[in-house]
């Protein structure tokens, strides 16, 4: 900690709450436009942020829609494909999710898209509890740097960076503290 | 702002680096929570149209009983096909043990099959300490001698916690032959580290006093223990163990210690009755009460297999200590 405060990384603003909130009003409207049936729709959002994230989505859908749509928990770590080469073991949540999911449209719900991976896992995971109509996608910040070929259907803020940066993201719900996105370049000793 | 951001953090999660589960002794509080919450998870994947995850995908787990067991070897096996593993059983008749090969030597073999994750099931206390000290794979205990049986342990600590919402300040009666069972020991540990309040009932031969030093009561009169107990576990007499008589007769057992019809309306109405199975039934539990209400045996083994997932899922889930260590040694 000490460590920390003498030595900061240096730090970006990148989004405030307001242009948080902005950004996902946006993508209610968009979900709206582009989904003639809503309800119908499904948001599953990846633990924890992206839950988070999906709750608020659906509140502006509410609002603007003037329609409840389903909310779901989409974990995807026992579908993730580095089981072995961590020293450390992450959590796994339960999933849930809104049965039988045939000729709805889930919507996968992140907070920063980066390789992809996790959201490849999300949709084996989706795969698994049934054969949703369709399958997209809605994101806060895509950074870049894709590994596989998935894109989002909905973006809150493009962000390109350099692979040594990272994205942080902070959730008053998740975080306990205001809303933000900032951009870290991180100096660590393990940047190679 | 900077400075402020990291002050504040990430959120804290639970830490689990542990290649082996060898007994609940071991483990913290915080770590068996981890094993619990982490079952959840998987128990969710039970009710799923496809109930499989590649979790363990091109993985390899040995199913290594040198003592006979069908309902635990079988869980185990059941939870690794629902992880995408692939699974050999090899039982003590089988397996070259009878024709004099060492433990150490067996081991050794299965693990230049390249196999990941032991679960191994042995009459000596200890075989599976001694295997994960010298093995890379995982070493998961099924139960050593009278030593530990931490998954069913986790299991029933699941169930608790399942039914009740908690286990912290609970009271469980463990009640039979507490010295030759290893499910009692691995019980005992978790259910204190997790703030349990443990008492142990059965004739004197079977609970003697000394356990008194793990921190739990030892009672001889079941009938003092039944009112105020929240969760009651029964434990099987053990024939194939008792080869000396530490009770006259199982008559006099069932007369004093067995959880007969009469005898369970002492129990609260929401008092748990749990059994690790086999159930001896009529001696340690009546028919009747094993099939009632309160009963939650078949809880317990749905539940295993969620706990057996989860933990074939941490052990083997992770990079092996070994192979950390070795990708950490400086290149000579």
């Amino acid at each position: 900690m000490n460590q920390l405060k003498e030595n900061p990384p240096a730090a970006v603003p990148v989004m405030d709450a307001e242009a948080i909130r902005r950004a996902l009003q946006r993508i209610a409207h968009e979900i709206i436009e582009r989904n003639p049936q809503l309800e119908k729709v499904v948001l599953a959002g990846i633990p924890s942020r992206g839950v988070e994230l999906a709750r608020r989505i659906a509140g502006f859908i509410r609002e603007i829609g003037k329609i409840d749509i389903e909310t779901g928990v989409i974990d995807v770590a026992m579908h993730r494909d580095d089981v072995g080469t961590r020293p450390e073991l992450p959590m796994v949540r339960a999933s849930k999710l809104p049965l039988p999911l045939e000729e709805r449209t889930v919507i996968i719900v992140d907070d920063v898209f980066y390789t992809g991976r996790t959201v490849r896992a999300a949709m084996d995971a989706i795969n698994s509890f049934g054969r949703p109509a369709r399958v997209q996608l809605a994101v806060l910040i895509d950074r870049g740097h894709r590994e596989l070929p998935i894109r989002p259907d909905y973006i809150g803020k493009n962000l390109p960076t350099a692979s040594r940066e990272q994205i942080q993201v902070r959730l008053q719900e998740t975080d306990k503290a205001a809303d933000a996105v900032w951009l870290e370049k991180t100096m660590s000793s393990d940047a190679r | 702002m900077a400075g402020k951001n990291n002050e504040l953090g990430r959120q804290m999660t639970a830490r689990w680096t542990r290649k082996d589960l060898l007994g609940l002794r071991d483990l913290s509080a915080d770590e068996i929570s981890f094993v619990l919450d982490t079952a959840d998870a998987f128990k969710q994947v039970g009710t799923r149209e496809i109930k499989k995850v590649p979790a363990l995908r091109g993985r390899t787990l040995v199913n290594f009983f040198v003592e006979p067991s069908t309902r635990t070897r079988t869980s185990f096996e059941l939870a690794a096909f629902r992880l995408s593993a692939d699974v050999i059983n090899i039982s003590a008749t089988a397996s070259s043990l009878t024709k004099g090969e060492t433990l150490k030597d067996t081991a050794r073999n299965l693990e230049a099959l390249h196999a990941d994750i032991l679960v191994l099931r042995h009459s000596s206390a200890g075989a599976p300490q001694f295997l994960a000290d010298r093995l890379k794979a995982s070493v998961i205990n099924a139960g050593d001698g009278a030593h530990e049986h931490p998954t069913q342990a986790l299991l029933d600590l699941y169930t608790i916690r399942e039914r009740r919402g908690k286990i912290a300040g609970l009271r469980v009666a463990i009640i039979g032959d507490i010295l030759f069972s290893r499910v009692a020991r691995s019980n005992i540990f978790g259910l204190l580290k997790l703030g349990a309040h443990v008492t142990l009932v059965g004739p004197s031969t079977l609970v003697p006093r000394e356990f008194e030093k793990l921190g739990v009561e030892v009672s001889y009169k079941i009938d003092e223990v039944l009112p105020r107990a929240d969760v009651v576990n029964l434990l099987r007499i053990q024939h194939e163990r008792q080869r000396r008589e530490y009770f006259p007769g199982l008559g006099e057992y069932i007369r004093l210690f067995g959880l007969t019809k009469e005898r369970a309306k002492l129990l609260k109405p929401d008092c748990l009755i749990m059994h690790p199975g086999p159930i001896n039934r009529g001696v340690e539990i009546d028919s009747d009460v094993a099939d009632g209400l309160q009963s939650v045996i078949l809880d317990q083994v749905t539940n295993g297999l969620a706990v057996r997932m989860a933990v074939l899922y941490m052990c083997g889930g992770i990079a092996t200590a070994t192979s950390t260590l070795q990708a950490c040694a400086p290149q000579i």
